[in-house]
């Protein structure tokens, strides 16, 4: 079908479509930037490409045209996926795909914040990660890794122009004919900041609003408060040793990060899994999924003010905390997945622990249910507040249970299984009207369904060995490294040269707790990721939030917050 | 504090200090400024489990004039730093600042353009964490050390117990 999307776009575009590539799987086209509206478009109106993933920036100091730019596309109707690439000459501009996709806005900011390619017809250029008076691209290879900048006062995201602008908006609004109103001056509009530092906004995330009485009439946000640079830090590590920056991504579901990563490089590597592996990253993998969603639906009933489901749910999730720590030593962090393998083996008993664990968490959910299913309070605050719908949803790049809560059943482990995902039987539970309860609900059946993947992977977990055997990735076993000159050899290269990817790109995705979690790798043979992009799921539902929360309360803001988890190690990177 | 076992009655004697202090050491309202990963491990030490009201810290408060202990729970960036030095500002004295995790410690391993070295260099700390995240294990100890110094000190504005970052 790829290959096919490819000749058609060749056929339509002819000598404009500069180069095509195809790399593990990866289909990809060149075209120049005046091209890219056009092409952009034709895939969106023709070939169904609802969604605008992720935008890349690549920099290759010394090409003519420095930084290269690769759009990547999805067709959620047509099940297919396809990398539009430009290349642009520094201080160039590449045309702004904002008209076109939604989620266009903040991914194009990001490339324009840490590479400084501009992008013309962008409505609100700004920097987006670093602060306001950072100088300089970060991600630019030129630029040093441990260059800080200091930042001496927040930045105050509506002047006194807008707030002007949005009174008058708002007269225009309430202008109708045979209603009177009084006009809204300047002045009657009030300032709220929400965030960064309040455990509502999740600690990290901003929000200011501007209130006319208790409705909030406009609002932005800002991110990048908890920018921990993943993607220069993996440019200055070997693959391997990237394995513990991924776990503090999104901290709540540390495990499938590590397995999504692994996958991505082996994809480049061209190494698969042994099948035991594949079904362990299948257990923790749900595990973490279980408890990402324990603690998204905890959260979020306590901003609603609903305590007691906080202990019902948060015990379970400890409870299952206490079994992964006797796994790999470690609670939250868990570093348990290795290119080309696991860490270690389960240990024994594994599977009962866990088997009980998840009887305790059916009860827990079932505690909760009885709570808030029917509670008149619980329906009033989420039914209906923050809906979406699924069109606009895949526009803004929504993945996950936020776009599975609008109806359409998507779900990377059954359309694109990877790990075995399709040797079981599990539904994909959706919701109707993408509203805060239909997110939560969502999310409540999941923990069903990855309850049912749990108990078919550990009944029929496969034996043998859980590494590949393959000296490239793995390091030998300690009786070869003490007892052999090859053994040595073979953990000193490993160790300190790190494990040779070869030279090539692939962008190796699952299905993350919050939807789509993606690594875009590019590999120059070095040992080191060349260039390291992390599609997180929440990036693309934040950069939303302002317009969902537009036209609510306050307390709905904090809501649909809440529903849609944003996660802000994942979000800022 | 002394009791006379001998003949019981209805009166301890004491000094003000000591009974104040005694007070304040076992209601110390606490703030997260909780940003990152470590947060989660903070959330995990209120619930029900490891229970912080063992030691009577569980008022977590979230607005600052209302706290006497900030625990910083998660990696402090350039962007973040200015707001965090707002916050402590915000808070009344006596007060005291935790720094939980690596992270807040001194940057761990995120050596890099966007994050701080470490909370220190914004504001004052007087107890560290180490960890990625801590244990809630390790945050109870710290809190209970705070707590030895609370008693041990009493009423010591923290300008006075960090004479070297009066100003900062």
């Amino acid at each position: 079908m790829s290959q096919k999307l490819v000749e058609r776009l060749r056929q339509e575009f002819g000598a404009r479509i500069l180069g095509e590539a195809s790399e593990h799987g990866d289909e990809s086209v060149t075209v120049a930037r005046d091209d890219l509206p056009l092409v952009l478009a034709h895939l969106r109106d023709h070939e169904g490409c609802e969604q605008l993933s992720d935008v890349v920036g690549i920099d290759h100091p010394g090409r003519q045209e420095r930084f290269e730019v690769v759009y990547l596309l999805r067709s959620l109707s047509r099940r297919h996926r396809i990398q539009v690439r430009v290349d642009v000459p520094e201080d160039e501009a590449v045309p702004s795909a904002c008209g076109l996709y939604r989620s266009a806005n903040w991914h194009e900011r990001e490339v324009y914040d840490l590479f400084g390619v501009p992008f013309a017809g962008h409505p609100d250029l700004r920097r987006i990660l670093c602060h306001h008076e950072f100088e300089g691209h970060a991600l630019r290879k030129d630029y040093p890794i441990e260059q800080g900048q200091e930042c001496t006062r927040p930045e105050k995201l509506f002047s006194d122009e807008d707030i002007a602008h949005a009174a008058r908006r708002a007269n225009e609004v309430s202008a109708q004919p045979g209603v009177v109103l009084d006009e809204v001056h300047p002045s009657d509009l009030l300032t709220v900041n929400l965030g960064p530092s309040h455990p509502a906004m999740h600690g990290a995330l901003r929000a200011e609003c501007l209130l006319d009485g208790e409705t909030i009439i406009e609002a932005r946000t800002e991110i990048g408060y908890i920018h921990r640079c993943f993607e220069k830090e993996a440019e200055d590590h070997t693959w391997a040793q990237v394995m513990p920056y991924t776990d503090r991504l999104n901290y709540c579901s540390a495990m499938l990060n590590n397995s999504i990563y692994a996958m991505a490089v082996e994809k480049l590597l061209g190494v698969e899994a042994t099948p035991r592996a594949q079904a362990i990253r299948v257990i923790v993998s749900e595990l973490s999924r279980i408890i990402d969603h324990l603690v998204c639906i905890c959260a979020n009933l306590v901003d609603i003010g609903a305590l007691t489901n906080y202990w019902y749910l948060y015990n379970v999730r400890e409870s299952i905390y206490q079994s992964l720590e006797k796994l790999c030593g470690s609670r939250l962090t868990t570093n348990y997945a290795r290119i080309g393998g696991m860490s270690h083996d389960l240990y024994p008993g594994f599977d009962e622990e866990i088997k009980a664990k998840l009887q305790e968490m059916e009860q827990g959910i079932s505690d909760v249910m009885k709570l808030v299913a029917r509670n008149r309070i619980f329906l009033d605050r989420t039914v209906g507040v923050g809906a979406i719908s699924t069109a606009d949803a895949l526009s803004w790049g929504y993945t996950g249970p936020c776009l599975r809560a609008t109806g359409l059943a998507w779900d990377l482990r059954k359309e694109a299984p990877y790990s075995g995902y399709d040797q079981y039987e599990f539904d994909v539970p959706t919701g109707e009207n993408g509203d805060t309860h239909d997110r939560i609900m969502v999310r409540m059946a999941e923990m069903i369904q990855s309850r049912r993947i749990i108990l078919q992977a550990l009944e029929n977990l496969p034996s043998g060995p859980v590494d590949v055997d393959d000296a490239r990735v793995i390091l030998p076993p300690k009786a070869k490294v003490y007892g052999s000159i090859e053994g040595v050899m073979n953990q000193f290269k490993l160790i300190y040269e790190g494990i040779q990817v070869p030279a090539g790109r692939g962008y190796g995705f699952g299905e993350g707790a919050n939807g789509e979690l993606g690594f875009f790798c590019v590999s120059d043979g070095t040992g080191h990721p060349y260039r390291m992009k992390v599609r997180p799921p929440c990036f693309p539902i934040f950069s939303s939030y302002a317009e969902l929360i537009e036209g609510g309360m306050v307390p709905d803001a904090i809501a649909i917050l809440g529903s849609l988890n944003i996660i802000a190690g994942e979000l800022d990177r | 504090m002394a009791v006379d076992l001998e003949r019981p009655s209805n009166f301890i004697t004491t000094r003000l200090r000591q009974a104040v202090n005694w007070g304040r050491k076992y209601s110390l309202w606490p703030l997260p400024f909780g940003v990152a990963c470590c947060a989660i491990e903070f959330m995990s030490t209120v619930s029900s489990y490891n229970d912080i009201s063992r030691f009577g810290a569980e008022l977590v408060r979230f607005s600052p004039r209302q706290s006497d202990l900030m625990i910083i729970a998660g990696t402090i960036s350039y962007k973040q730093a200015p707001i965090l030095k707002t916050i402590y500002a915000q808070m009344a004295e006596p007060k005291w600042v935790i720094a939980m995790g690596v992270c807040a410690s001194s940057g761990g391993f995120y050596n890099n353009y966007s994050t701080l070295q470490g909370a220190d260099h914004v504001i004052p700390v007087d107890m560290y964490v180490a960890g990625c995240p801590p244990t809630p294990e390790n945050l109870l100890y710290a809190l209970t050390r705070i707590q030895e110094r609370v008693e041990k000190e009493g009423f010591v504005p923290s300008a006075a117990r960090h004479p070297d970052r009066v100003g900062a």
